[in-house]
Formats: C-alpha cells, sequence, structure tokens
C-alpha cells in the first residue's frame, strides 16, 4: 500500500488529527501536542498575544503548521483583517475562517463565511472554511477557492460526536476536496467513526482539553484516527442483513407446478 | 420588557421550593427562570457541591481552562447622584477629580506596561465633568493602549452610544443596583440615576447601537438577592433573545465599605454568593462571569474554575492610582490589593490559563 498522505493546501501531512490550542494553560498544551502529534495546530488569533507574555507560539513545537482562525470575526471584512493580522503575525498562510454570529451555540454564519472565502482567496490565503454541513453552500464554498471543506459534527465544545452524520457523508461524496471535520467530537471513537466514513481528517478541541488527562486523551484520539482512516481504506465490509431461507425472488429459480 | 421582568421576579415563590424541585433543575440540560429560581431558593443551599461540580464541568465545555483579566480606570468621580450606597454619592465629602487626556494616557501606559489588555472606563455622573464628548476622549485615547474598551458609565442615548462605538468601545455595562422599583426609589435619593426605567434600556440601547456585549448585575446587599438576581436573569435573558449575536455578561458585587462609611454590611455570606455564581453559570453556560475585588484573594481564587470567566487584576478604585497616589478618593475599599502578574500566578498555579486578550477590535 502507498504512504497514506493528507494533502490540503498544497501541502502534505501524515497525520488526520488536527489539535486545538484553546482551553488550556499553555505548558499543558504542550503536553498534549506531544502526545498527540498532529502535524497541524489552530490557534485563536484574538488569544495569541504573539511577541506579548504567554506567547503561544513558544508552546507550540516549530515543525506543526499553525492554523490560526478567525473566531472573534462577525463579519468577512472582519474575517479577511485577522487573517491578514495572522500572516503579518508570521503564522503562515493557512486561515480557517470562523464567522460566528451566534455566542449561545457558536454555530458558524455559512454566509459571511462564504464571502469570507471569497475575501482571503483573492490574497492568496489557503482558505478552510469551519461551516454548517450544508452541500450547497460547500460546493459555493469549493467554487469560491476553499482548500478544504470542515464541516460541524455538533455546536462547538458540546462532546456529542458525529450528530450531523448524514449532512457530512454528502459532502464527503459529491465535494472533490478535503473534508474535516470539525467541533462536536466528544469522544475518540467518534473520531474514528469519522474518519471510517471517509473525512479527510477531524480537528478536536474541547474533548481533549475537558478529558481528565489530557495528553492520553490526545493519544487516544491519534489511536483512533488512525484506526478509522485504516478501517475506511481497507473499505468496509458489507453491513447485510443476512440472507433469508426463502429469499423473495427464490421463486425465479424453482420450476413452475 | 420591564414588565416581563418584573413578572418573573413577583411570581416565583422560593418558600415554596423543594429538595425535588431543586434535584430536578439540577437535571435538566436546559434551565429555565423557574430552575434558576430553584437554585437560588434556601433549600438549594444544601445542594452547593453539586451544583459546583456541575458548574465546573459546564464552565470547562464552554470556556476551558481560561480566565480573562482586566482591570477598571475611573477617570472622573464626581457624581450628581445621591445614591445611600456608593462612596462617589454627591453628599459625601470626598477628594473628587477628573483626568486630563494627558492623565489618561499616562495611567493607559502604566496599565498597559503590566502586560493587560482589556480596560472598563468609569466615571461618576456629571455632565459637567464627565461628559460624553469627555468620554469619547477618553475611549479614543485607551484605544491607542488596549485592544478592548468597555465602559461603565451613566446611561446615554441610543446615538451617544452609537458615538462612543464608533470611537472605539465594544462593551457595555449598566447595572440596575436593585430590581424592586420601590427600594430603587428610596435608595436613589435625588439625580438622574433615580429614573428606573431609562436604566433598565441602557444595555439594550448600547446593543442596538452596535456594541458588542452587555453587562448586567445588581448590587447585592441591597435588596432580596434572590429576587434581584432572578430578575437581572431574566432581564439578560430577554436581552439575549433580541439581539441573539450579543456577549452577554454578568457581574456579581457586593456592597462593600468606602471612605466615610467604613462598614457597609452586605448581609450576604460567601456561601450564598457563591450559589448565585452557579446559579448563574448553570442557567446561561455561555455567558461571561466577572470577580472583582470586591472580594478577598481567598474568596477569588477558590472561584477559579467554577464558574468566573473574568477576573479584574492591579486595581486601583480612586481616580487614575496606577502611577503612584490616586488624585481622588475611592468608590469603594478593595478586598484583593493583587497586581496583574499575582493574580497569573494565582491562576496557572490551578491549572489555569491568563487570558489577556480575547477579542481584537477589527
Amino acid at each position: 500500500m502507498d504512504k497514506d498522505i493528507f494533502k490540503l493546501g498544497g501541502r502534505e501531512f501524515s497525520s488526520r488529527l488536527i489539535l486545538g490550542s484553546g482551553k488550556y494553560p499553555l505548558p499543558m498544551m504542550k503536553e498534549v501536542v506531544e502526545a498527540g502529534e498532529p502535524d497541524i495546530v489552530t490557534l485563536a488569533l484574538r488569544r495569541a498575544n504573539i511577541g506579548g507574555e504567554g506567547n503561544i507560539l513558544d508552546y507550540i513545537p516549530p515543525d506543526k503548521t499553525l492554523l490560526p482562525n478567525t473566531s472573534g470575526a462577525r463579519s468577512a471584512p472582519e474575517a479577511l483583517t485577522l487573517a491578514r493580522l495572522a500572516r503579518d503575525m508570521g503564522c503562515g498562510d493557512f486561515i480557517k475562517i470562523e464567522v460566528v454570529n451566534d455566542p449561545k451555540y457558536l454555530l458558524p454564519d455559512n454566509e459571511e463565511t462564504l464571502q469570507a472565502v471569497r475575501l482571503v482567496v483573492k490574497e492568496g490565503f489557503v482558505a478552510l472554511p469551519y461551516m454548517n454541513p450544508d452541500l450547497v453552500m460547500a460546493h459555493k464554498m469549493a467554487d469560491a477557492g476553499a482548500a478544504a471543506i470542515m464541516p460541524l459534527g455538533a455546536p462547538i465544545g458540546s462532546n456529542r460526536g458525529l450528530t450531523t452524520k448524514e449532512l457530512v457523508r454528502l459532502i464527503v461524496e459529491e465535494i472533490k476536496l478535503p473534508v474535516i471535520v470539525d467541533a462536536g467530537l466528544g469522544r475518540p471513537s467518534q473520531a474514528c467513526q469519522a474518519l471510517e466514513l471517509g473525512v479527510a481528517a477531524v480537528m478536536v478541541n474541547t474533548a481533549v482539553a475537558t478529558a481528565g488527562d489530557p495528553p492520553a486523551m490526545a493519544k487516544a484520539f491519534a489511536l483512533a484516527v488512525r484506526a478509522g482512516r485504516a478501517g475506511y481504506l481497507a473499505g468496509l465490509g458489507r453491513t447485510g442483513k443476512g440472507e433469508a431461507s426463502s429469499p423473495l425472488t427464490g421463486f425465479l429459480r424453482t420450476e413452475a407446478g | 420588557m420591564i414588565d416581563k421582568v418584573q413578572k418573573i421576579m413577583s411570581g416565583f415563590d422560593y418558600a415554596a421550593v423543594t429538595p425535588r424541585r431543586v434535584e430536578a433543575a439540577l437535571k435538566r440540560e436546559h434551565r429555565d427562570c423557574n430552575d434558576l429560581g430553584a437554585l437560588l431558593s434556601p433549600a438549594a443551599a444544601v445542594y452547593l457541591e453539586d451544583m459546583a461540580v456541575l458548574a465546573r464541568d459546564v464552565s470547562l465545555r464552554f470556556f476551558g481552562r481560561n480566565v480573562s483579566l482586566y482591570t477598571p480606570l475611573y477617570i472622573a468621580n464626581y457624581c450628581v447622584n445621591r445614591c445611600l450606597y456608593c462612596g462617589y454619592n454627591h453628599d459625601n465629602h470626598i477628594r473628587r477629580a477628573r483626568l486630563s487626556p494627558a492623565e489618561i494616557a499616562a495611567e493607559a501606559a502604566a496599565i498597559a506596561a503590566t502586560g493587560l489588555k482589556d480596560i472598563l472606563l468609569l466615571t461618576g455622573e456629571s455632565r459637567i465633568y464627565s461628559s460624553p464628548a469627555y468620554i469619547g476622549q477618553a475611549v479614543e485615547i485607551l484605544n491607542r493602549y488596549f485592544p478592548s474598551v468597555g465602559l461603565e458609565i451613566y446611561p446615554l442615548r441610543l446615538e451617544q452610544y452609537g458615538r462612543l462605538h464608533e470611537l472605539g468601545s465594544d462593551f457595555i455595562s449598566v447595572y440596575q443596583e436593585t430590581y424592586d422599583p420601590a427600594l430603587y426609589d428610596r435608595v436613589h435619593l435625588s439625580g438622574p440615576k433615580k429614573n428606573y426605567s431609562w436604566r433598565f434600556g441602557a444595555n439594550e440601547r448600547a446593543l442596538a447601537a452596535g456594541f458588542r456585549g452587555a453587562s448586567f448585575g445588581v448590587l447585592l446587599g441591597l435588596g432580596d438577592f434572590r429576587r434581584d438576581v432572578l430578575a437581572c436573569a431574566a432581564h439578560a435573558l430577554l436581552v439575549q433573545e433580541k439581539y441573539p449575536q450579543a456577549e452577554i455578561g454578568f457581574s456579581v458585587p457586593r456592597i462593600r465599605p468606602y471612605p466615610n462609611r467604613e462598614k457597609n454590611e452586605t448581609g450576604i455570606g460567601e456561601a450564598q454568593l457563591l450559589q448565585i455564581i452557579l446559579s448563574l453559570r448553570l442557567f446561561m453556560p455561555w455567558a461571561g462571569i466577572s470577580l472583582s475585588t470586591r472580594e478577598s484573594a481567598h474568596f477569588r481564587d477558590n472561584c477559579i474554575g467554577l464558574g468566573i470567566t473574568r477576573l479584574s487584576a492591579g486595581v486601583s478604585t480612586g481616580v487614575g492610582g496606577h502611577l503612584g497616589g490616586e488624585k481622588g478618593d475611592q468608590q469603594f475599599h478593595k478586598a484583593d490589593p493583587r497586581s496583574a502578574p499575582e493574580i497569573c500566578r494565582a491562576l496557572v498555579s490551578r491549572g489555569y490559563q491568563p487570558v489577556f486578550r480575547d477579542y481584537i477590535r477589527v
């Protein structure tokens, strides 16, 4: 079997687990990243305090690819400004577009997100939109130049798992871009399930941050992601219902009389 | 909205709450005003530990191991209101002062040098000494030093809020003090603050003018805290429903002694204050809750992780005071004198991350 490579934005990664860096004290975040061995780590620009005290970049190993997000943005222009800021701060060209107007559930605003993708793509960013799993919108994001689609599995921080499974499945089937399930995954088994479904990667933060032993949980997610991917590549067995002893079409094989 | 809040406040019977009712409120995933009433009731006092466990878990899910730091800056303490509980009240003989633009900039620079990035501008109510134009000037100056500028000032008109928003302020705090109109009338002897409904609508006007978030609160110890907290939370919820995008926050100030009134009893113990904090957290899991230096270091430190999302640090409650002496006297005596680095150390030792900046104005 060829080496299984995860291609995103013109780059190649081996881990399909993307870890978030929020919700931890920074030293703990560092341990989690070391244990989970992701290639990509997200960070909220608004909290980054780059150059100041508690600079998050001092805690993320330099071999990781940074995925800054635009959290805090409420409109497409705000997301663009934050993306530019991220680039200026040396966080690279990857940008996770997060436009949220709902402090209660933190659900993304797909319409503004689409606008934001158009704006940042024009400036050469690798746009990764976090969105509600809507296939029609996903097509529009792809047309706008998104490098991947990041549908939510459940409301962020809810640890409820892949509650949007059917909608995500449609996006995986129809969109010719990597699909990354972002938000909502609460257990390693749910991450495994997402990978089995054919998503390219998953992004996890709260489930690890709220675990009893966050580094151990990061490791558990890493294993689950590998298992799920391996299962997908192996081709899942048929979930047949078993053969009835007298099949309905059996009469075709018997003689009249 | 006032009527609705009054109805919710008056309609709840705390004496009728049974242990079973409290348990039911604890079990629910989404809690309504009746659940909040149950959690605030005397019957819930013995469930404090259960509430704390739930509040810790829900806080972790929504906010992670993060606590934001902010500091207040009092730019003036002239006040025309006569409020029985406040050190700035017009009749209290204290040193009155206001900061000049140059002094505001110097204070801001001193605060910014401690690493703090979230500032709350406060002033007494005086159209002469603290006019909206003066406040606007202060906002512009503070914006040069801080990514986030909040206001805790007297209620304004919609267009005045719009102007202050344009100038760079995004968060508003107007606390009703008490939601009991009769008591409100009694403790506000005279001055524009006597107008209950004008104050009630202030946070809403600011949000309508484009502010990003609003903070609600009552002065604990003034009236019946259960009724007041329930009304305050109901008010916040109704505003949230009207402005779904607004970031709603709470503050839970207890009455403090102030210059010339060294004894100012709250009548509310720490266990009850904690019950209030936990109840609010379980009622609105997504809302911010601030805890000021009105509370002791011991109490504040032990609340970390139980629902508090913002702590003030390096606080002066006098006019100025970050460059040495205060130019004007304090609004209240603070109970936690710790600097920003000291508060950070307390957070880190408990496994929490101090967050200096949680918002970039773009």
